[in-house]
């Protein structure tokens, strides 16, 4: 008896999990597979052409190309990731720690988080009327005498992306720092106080190694949304900026399937080492 | 609590509110402004000053001869949403249940949803056109990107699900079969009400995520765009006014889902309280 309703509990989950995993295998793993076939097909300026070929790879690996829109991408993901944590860590622990009342904090919270639930292509492009040559930052600045002359570098640039990277980021930093320092026992700040602790040291070595999980789990999202973004850069960095997913999504738009196959599946192993490599360091699924 | 409460305001705590509310300003300024120039003046452009006010350019977005006619793909997304709502709560919630009791190969799936959440937008569009090609079939709106807004999707209701799970003690369960409950009858008197909270979360955040979603969608609408493929196909080159209007509506449209999404939660709680 207890044999057969184990073996229903096994069935029952088999029949659980089967929706997800035909969605996964449909739409995420046949994907890459196909990715890496076209990832060895020949292009020959028109047509994508079964074949065998390595020179996708070798094109890759070799080009100055590849080499300058990583070092730009991760130039602009490393500022972006930097500036999101700060901030993020500044407005969790104003959220945790400052604000007393739990209502006031689970409405302020609230407010940090309900844009993630708007369109980010319209959060991007809502900065147009603001960064413009006669936006409203330059209007402001020559209005009071900053500046003669309007700022040229604010829209159409790598200033521009990293802006909007910003501001459609930082709550996938503070949602995840919240949730962390929320669950941090007050009484170990208090112990450590009473030992003598000061402000920054209780920061230092109490409050930011129990928040580890928490940055890990925003910098995985800050880092895999920035490195794989293209649609902030093509709407604001006015063909200022090159990154990979730019790229990719230009060689798209040339037809050359095979060389943006392997370009983006180079992409996404260098995402998941990221990935991988901060998931070693942490437990994530403890954090659930 | 008390030993924070008492912290007492230092020059740090300032600098910490001043940061705050700065983001704010940050965050939601951009978009109030672009709610105002909305409302530009018939003969105003993308920038102020403001020639006046008129809802000229919401009556725009309404006209079949804008370039932009953004009423079906309108339509188009908020039909996807839908359905990728209902999709993601069904198939995460259902997952959620074989996670709970652990399962071989539970860890393999973690990091599959791990890695649909990861992977480059652009990786997951251009593989399910290519994939389409392949099998001599055209990508749309409602097949490939419906596939594309999954991937999105699902790790985050799968990883909400999870965490309901973690938080749900079995014991409920046991009790409900001690007293005679059937699985069916567990299922729905028992597991549903108390993680519907999460379901709606789920919901919401299926709903949200496939109406805005762009980078996914770039590659397998086929040839009818959903919204937010409009929005950027006409950004730039034939901009008007309309752009900012049509961008007041949608964001509108989606507060209106987040408040419905907490009233809904609002209500389940006071039902909750009361009936106990």
């Amino acid at each position: 008896m207890t044999q057969l309703t184990d073996r229903l509990q096994r069935y029952s989950t088999a029949l659980q999990m089967t929706p997800l995993g035909i969605a996964l295998l449909l739409f995420l793993i046949g994907p890459i597979i196909v990715i890496l076939i076209t990832s060895f097909y020949k292009f020959n300026g028109f047509l994508t052409i079964p074949d065998v070929t390595v020179k996708n790879y070798v094109k890759l690996f070799t080009s100055g190309l590849t080499l300058d829109n990583y070092l730009e991408t991760i130039r602009i993901a490393a500022i972006v990731w930097i500036v999101t944590a700060v901030l993020g860590f500044i407005i969790a622990y104003y959220l945790v720690f400052d604000v007393i009342s739990l209502r006031a904090k689970m409405l302020l919270f609230l407010l940090c988080v309900v844009p993630f639930w708007t369109s980010g292509v319209i959060r991007m492009i809502a900065w147009i009327p603001f960064l413009g040559k006669e936006g409203v930052i330059n209007r402001v600045f020559m209005s009071i005498g900053i500046k003669d002359e309007p700022l040229e570098f604010l829209l159409f640039s790598e200033f521009a992306v990293i802006l909007s990277y910003v501001h459609v980021f930082t709550l996938f930093m503070v949602a995840p720092l919240f949730n962390t320092m929320a669950r941090i026992d007050p009484s170990l700040i208090e112990a450590a106080r009473d030992n003598g602790a000061k402000g920054w040291q209780i920061l230092l070595h109490v409050i930011i190694p129990l928040c580890k999980p928490g940055i890990a789990i925003g910098t995985i999202f800050v880092l895999s949304l920035t490195l794989s973004d293209f649609t902030a850069v093509r709407l604001l960095s006015g063909a200022n900026v090159g990154t990979v997913a730019l790229s990719i999504s230009n060689q798209i738009g040339s037809y050359n399937f095979a060389y943006s196959s392997a370009n983006s599946l180079f992409l996404l192993i260098v995402l998941l080492l990221i990935v991988g490599g901060i998931m070693r360091l942490v437990d994530v699924r403890k954090q659930l | 609590m008390s030993g924070l409460v008492k912290v007492k305001r230092s020059n740090w705590f300032y600098f910490r509110s001043t940061i705050f509310y700065l983001f704010l300003l940050f965050l939601y300024g951009p978009i109030a402004v672009m709610t105002v120039l909305s409302f530009q003046g018939e003969t105003g452009g993308l920038t102020f000053p403001m020639r006046g006010a008129s809802l000229h350019w919401f009556a725009d977005v309404f006209n079949p001869s804008y370039i932009g006619d953004f009423r079906w793909p309108w339509g188009r997304s908020v039909i996807l949403a839908l359905i990728i709502m209902v999709l993601t709560m069904v198939i995460s919630f259902l997952a959620g249940l074989a996670f709970r009791k652990g399962f071989r190969g539970n860890v393999v799936f973690f990091y599959l949803v791990v890695a649909s959440l990861i992977a480059p937008s652009i990786l997951i569009s251009l593989g399910i056109g290519r994939m389409f090609t392949s099998l001599d079939m055209q990508s749309a709106w409602w097949s490939g990107a419906l596939g594309a807004h999954l991937t999105w999707t699902l790790p985050f209701g799968v990883l909400i699900m999870l965490a309901i799970f973690s938080r749900f003690d079995p014991r409920t369960e046991e009790a409900a079969r001690d007293l005679g409950a059937t699985t069916w009858q567990t299922l729905k008197s028992v597991i549903i009400p108390i993680t519907l909270p999460g379901l709606v979360g789920v919901a919401l955040f299926g709903f949200t995520l496939s109406y805005d979603e762009f980078a996914r969608t770039s590659q397998v609408s086929g040839e009818h765009n959903t919204l937010p493929l409009e929005l950027v196909s006409v950004t730039g080159t034939a901009s008007t006014p309309s752009l900012y209007a049509i961008g007041t509506m949608t964001t509108i449209f989606s507060l209106l889902v987040i408040g419905l999404s907490f009233v809904t939660l609002y209500v389940i709680q006071r039902r909750r309280a009361g009936g106990a």
